[in-house]
């Protein structure tokens, strides 16, 4: 799935690395714990989440994640966007609660995984 | 002695919001040496996960990442409060952190147990009221 898409999905709107819309993710995750972020993905491109401070976005850099989506109307603050821009991290926040964004994202094909789902 | 390319950083423990620039800057030298994406990624998660256990814990400390032709050393150390039980500490879940700390994302008992599951060695010295010294090794294959 394009990022872009991501961004239409979930009503979203940029708030840096719009140049990297274009670029393809195959998994994502949703978490508001970095702790558990950091044990248990793998090759996940995407990191949707409510936490805002800027380990998010250094976990993120450090799991090889192209792509924070905020949500719950979350705004990063501006320090974080630089972190964000520094490392070529699209950025995106969306209305949309936890639950909601990740099912609309995984009943559209981004998995966990990057496996396809049954069904 | 084997030849070998160090990184030395000061971990600030007063800074949350630094926390974690040493393992940003590991992690771009790394690249920079070429290094194999996954090496560079179990050395740079293992050491930022240390690197928030002593800004959360110790009040910060020194990191050390030793370079060496087939294998890579993080040695981080601390004047903290040290860890009483260092099993119990291992334990994944287990965690002394405070709901501030749970807060910021962190302090979920995953801190150690992920140091020990990114890297091929790893060993905890502690003493209460001295201090924490972790080393880690991580191989180049």
């Amino acid at each position: 799935m394009k990022i872009g898409v991501i961004k239409e999905l979930l009503g979203a709107e940029i708030i840096c690395g719009e140049e990297n819309l274009q670029r393809e993710v195959y998994s994502a995750c949703g978490s508001d714990m970095m702790s558990d972020v950091l044990a248990y993905v793998k090759d996940q491109a995407v990191l949707l989440t409510g936490l805002v401070n800027s380990q998010v976005v250094r976990t993120a850099e450090m799991m090889d994640m192209i792509c924070i989506v905020f949500v719950r109307s979350k705004r990063p603050s501006e320090e974080m966007i630089e972190l964000a821009r520094e490392c070529g991290m699209v950025m995106m926040a969306s209305d949309k609660r936890m639950y909601e964004a990740c099912g609309i994202l995984y009943s559209n094909g981004l998995s966990e995984n990057g496996r396809k789902q049954n069904g | 002695m084997d030849e070998y390319l160090n990184f030395h950083f000061d971990v600030d423990g007063a800074n949350f919001v630094s926390a974690g620039q040493a393992s940003v800057k590991v992690k771009k030298n790394l690249r920079d040496m070429g290094l194999d994406p996954e090496v560079i990624r179990r050395v740079s998660i293992a050491m930022y996960e240390g690197e928030i256990n002593m800004v959360i814990h110790a009040r910060g400390g020194t990191a050390d990442v030793n370079v060496y032709e087939d294998h890579i050393d993080i040695i981080l150390e601390d004047h903290g409060p040290g860890i009483k039980d260092i099993a119990l500490a291992m334990r994944e879940g287990y965690s002394t952190a405070s709901d501030s700390v749970r807060a910021l994302g962190f302090g979920a008992g995953m801190g150690l147990p992920n140091m020990k599951r990114y890297t091929d060695e790893m060993n905890v010295e502690s003493v209460v009221g001295v201090g924490t010294k972790i080393t880690m090794r991580v191989n180049i294959r």
